[in-house]
């Protein structure tokens, strides 16, 4: 990750004392049934500042952002703006009130055009025509003023979704938004495209914009904001000035014990090759070539980080050496079998013992509307111990998930649970759990800790770690920079499909890695 | 001259088969934007049916009729709304329960009241009916064959409701795509979480969806027992409901193509009807089942080839629920 350090203004830090806060809480409070969401949340958040909100999952943030914009409704407790008590009745109430929010998942219409979705609910008037053209030329100006330019005709699902994000922007401050709400805004972005948000963030500043960022990301809350509030478990537990606190602080206020953000591991001690991969090349569905002539080795009790930002061809090399992609040429040598000559697809590549941990583990890791003991199995249901002549053996499925989910610490340990009742790191240990139980030789990984809170990333890098000690070989792909320079023992860069260059972690750099992932071959660096 | 007179009497019967048609897929058009599915419209359609007839051999009064008819249709999506909508059911669920309940309260009110073996009574009062409206000169029109006999036979000579759903295809376009309403009707289809954020009410703008749907409806039912034919017979709206919904779904879920595909069944609809008995060249006489299946067909080949292509709105049939 590679944001940018904006220093804030002088006015920011010491705001004017006579003005009132943009934004105040007093005792926010909020149940939904047996949870509580939000536990007496009280702060204030200065004008012309940008806020940092940071919890782990299920903290409350989200909870508490939908009630200062009136999306949902607090049980008790006050919202004042700008020193005016006001009620959060409905979204409309909010953007009266001069809130603006930016939602994680965009509040957007796909096949309307950038004016449209603007325009929506502001329309002036009962006509469209009239409306338009005035929103049009206000538009020009807002782009102007704030540097947001978007194509206003386009077809919104046509756009990237780092524009996608600006039309939300603009949305918000074409209604007037004085205080601005972001919750998790780089989630979704690319690392240049979280750079330029985060420009357009310090020039909002700069116009007397109250931005409120709510993230789990703790680089972000440090590159960018002015103060921080962390919440946990529905409770503002700390509140301090960004620049008088540090991650490492932020993060044991977020978990309530001390966290390291280090991993913890010794020397790798690389024993014969498991895999290899020779001169492998990979098209997508589309035929466009992903991976070019890609060839390594992966040694036993080592972790073999793949660098690159996203979309260089990590994802397809992963898919292949999984089996999902078969490769237009070259080989993969496992135990030595040929897999791509031997035809041998993700299930027979899982029985020789190369487990997969996909990317995404709700669009291929999963099932979310199963139950977690269902997507226990997945993969392995026809394993004699939860197959008897093609029925399936509840006791043993449920006793299997119970063991697993003790071993890795998934809470609440309910295997009858359905998955998308787990957070997104409950979720991943159970995946992470269900691929390593069957002791493979070689695990691929693709991005283990996405959409993880900190306190499970630390779980999972301990257990990817622990089974490379154990003997086994570990192929990690991964965006987050720090993560492959805090597991990998060697590191491989992509950049357009080719493996760039490969460094020792004791020799990486993030400025290296950086360069390289740029496209900077290895010799030049 | 002879197949010229039976084109434009066949383009004719077209126009009068499609105006139910219209008016429902027009109906349905509503419904669906703002993500409610509406195979409700066969119940609603037939429900109207019966309560125009009934008030009109009642009163005397075709109007009176038309408001009973547009009121029961109301009542009816209502009560699918209030399902559908407020406590967020199953809409094909809801819709269907509607119509098996109008096919059998129909004709058994029907029966209770006017013991007719679940018929109303024969519209042939003056005034029960809407009947055609003769355009000035089209009696003299009809003497010349071109273009008097297009005048007489396709411009003059239907009853009010076919021109109401011609002119309802632009009024229709009209509101879907240049007014307010019509964009926050198309953005509630697409994402309903949008509107909610935007500060509009999501179930605000289905109900007045649902309720558009409504009216519309009960004019086409009232047309069919009303002005297409006099009086309401069981079952009277045949699957018109659902041919509808293929025409809107053929159409896109947009006016103009929806009209042309109303048309097009509608044609094939009346080229039946009119080819039983015909012997035809080569073919000979060609067995009276096989004509009628042939809308049915058409529609399932059509269906089946063309609308992969159709892209319904997305949030269809998905009840609106703010997330935790």
């Amino acid at each position: 990750m590679s944001a940018v350090r904006t220093d804030p203004p002088a006015a920011s830090a010491s705001p004017v004392r006579d003005t009132p806060p943009a934004l105040e809480l007093r005792g926010i409070d909020k149940r939904f049934g047996p949870v509580h969401a939000n536990r007496g949340v009280s702060f204030a958040i200065a004008r012309g500042t940008v806020h940092g909100i940071v919890g782990e999952n299920g903290a409350g943030k989200s909870t508490l952002m939908n009630i200062v914009y009136g999306f949902h409704r607090a049980d008790a407790g006050e919202v004042w703006v700008h020193g005016r008590r006001v009620d959060l009745l409905r979204p409309h109430d909010a953007i009266a009130a001069g809130i603006g929010m930016v939602h994680q998942h965009f509040m957007l219409v796909d096949n309307f055009t950038v004016l449209e979705n603007v325009v929506l609910g502001v329309e002036g008037g009962r006509r469209l025509a009239d409306g338009l053209a005035r929103a049009r030329a206000e538009l020009e100006r807002i782009a102007r003023d704030y540097g947001l330019a978007v194509p206003l005709d386009a077809v919104v699902e046509h756009l990237p979704v780092g524009l996608q994000q600006r039309v939300e922007i603009l949305k918000a401050l074409y209604r007037r938004a004085e205080i601005l709400i972001l919750d998790e805004p780089t989630a979704v972005l690319t690392p240049q495209e979280t750079d330029q948000l985060f420009r357009m963030l310090a020039r909002l500043r700069e116009q007397g914009k109250t931005v409120i960022l709510v993230t789990h990301k703790l680089r972000e809350i440090m590159a960018v904001t002015d103060r921080v509030t962390v919440l946990r478990q529905g409770a503002v537990v700390h509140e301090t000035a960004t620049r008088e606190t540090s991650e490492r602080t932020l993060a044991e206020k977020m978990v309530g014990r001390a966290v390291s953000l280090q991993v913890e591991k010794t020397p790798a001690r690389p024993g014969g090759v498991l895999l290899a991969v020779q001169d492998l090349e990979v098209r997508d569905r589309f035929g466009v070539t992903r991976v070019r002539r890609a060839s390594f080795e992966l040694r036993a009790g080592e972790i073999l980080g793949i660098a690159g930002v996203a979309g260089n061809g990590q994802s397809e090399l992963l898919e292949a050496l999984a089996g999902i992609l078969t490769p237009s040429r070259g080989e993969i040598v496992f135990k030595g079998a040929a897999l791509v000559r031997g035809g041998l697809g993700p299930r027979a590549r899982r029985r020789l013992g190369l487990a997969h941990v996909p990317e995404d583990r709700l669009r291929m890791g999963t099932v979310a509307a199963f139950s977690a003991q269902a997507n226990a199995i997945l993969g392995y249901h026809d394993q004699p111990a939860y197959n008897r002549g093609g029925l399936l053996r509840g006791t043993a499925i449920q006793a299997g998930c119970a063991r697993k989910m003790r071993d890795y610490d998934v809470r609440p340990p309910d295997p009858g649970l359905r998955l998308s009742a787990f957070s997104g790191g409950n979720q991943q240990k159970l995946v992470l759990a269900r691929e390593i139980d069957c002791d493979p030789q070689v695990l691929l990984v693709g991005q283990p800790t996405r959409g993880v809170d900190i306190g499970a990333v630390e779980f999972i890098h301990r257990r990817l770690v622990r089974l490379r000690d154990a003997g086994k070989a570990l192929l990690l792909v991964s965006v987050e920079l720090d993560e492959i320079l805090g597991l990998a023992d060697r590191i491989l860069v992509m950049f357009n499909g080719e493996i760039v260059g490969e460094v020792a972690s004791a020799d990486a750099t993030e400025g290296k890695l950086g360069l390289m992932m740029a496209g900077v071959k290895e010799e030049s660096v | 001259m002879e197949t010229y007179t039976l084109i434009v009497l066949l383009l004719a019967a077209t126009l009068r088969v499609a105006t139910p048609l219209l008016l429902a897929a027009l109906a349905g058009m509503f419904s669906e934007r703002s993500g409610v599915i509406d195979l409700g419209l066969e119940g609603k359609m037939l429900g109207a049916a019966f309560a125009a007839a009934a008030v009109s051999a009642v009163t005397g009064s075709a109007w009176a009729g038309l408001a009973a008819g547009v009121l029961t249709s109301v009542a009816l999506a209502l009560l699918i709304g209030f399902a559908c909508i407020t406590h967020r059911g199953n809409q094909v669920v809801a819709a269907m329960a509607v119509n098996i309940m109008v096919a059998g309260l129909g004709p058994s009110l029907a029966l209770a009241w006017f013991h007719l073996g679940g018929q109303t009574p024969q519209l042939d009062a003056p005034g029960q009916r809407f009947v055609e409206i003769v355009w000035p000169w089209a009696e003299r029109a009809r003497e010349t064959p071109f273009p008097g006999l297009l005048y007489a036979e396709l411009l003059s000579g239907h009853s009010l409701v076919v021109y109401l759903a011609a002119a309802l295809v632009p009024a229709g376009a009209w509101v879907l795509y240049r007014t307010r309403f019509g964009l926050r009707l198309r953005a509630v289809g697409e994402n309903p979480a949008a509107v909610d954020t935007a500060g509009i009410s999501v179930n605000g703008l289905r109900y007045q969806a649902v309720l558009i749907s409504g009216m519309l409806c009960g004019v086409a039912g009232t047309y069919l027992s009303t002005a297409a034919s006099s009086g309401f017979v069981r079952d009277m709206t045949a699957g018109k409901g659902y041919l509808a919904l293929a025409a809107l779904i053929f159409g896109k879920w947009r006016p103009y193509p929806t009209l042309g595909a109303c048309l097009l069944f509608a044609f094939t609809d009346a080229l039946a009807t009119r080819l039983q008995g015909v012997a035809l060249p080569l073919v000979g006489v060609i067995p009276v089942q096989f004509i009628l299946a042939l809308p049915y067909v058409l529609t399932v080949l059509l269906l089946a080839g063309f609308v992969g292509k159709a892209v319904a709105p997305k949030a269809i049939g998905v009840p609106y629920a703010k997330e935790q």
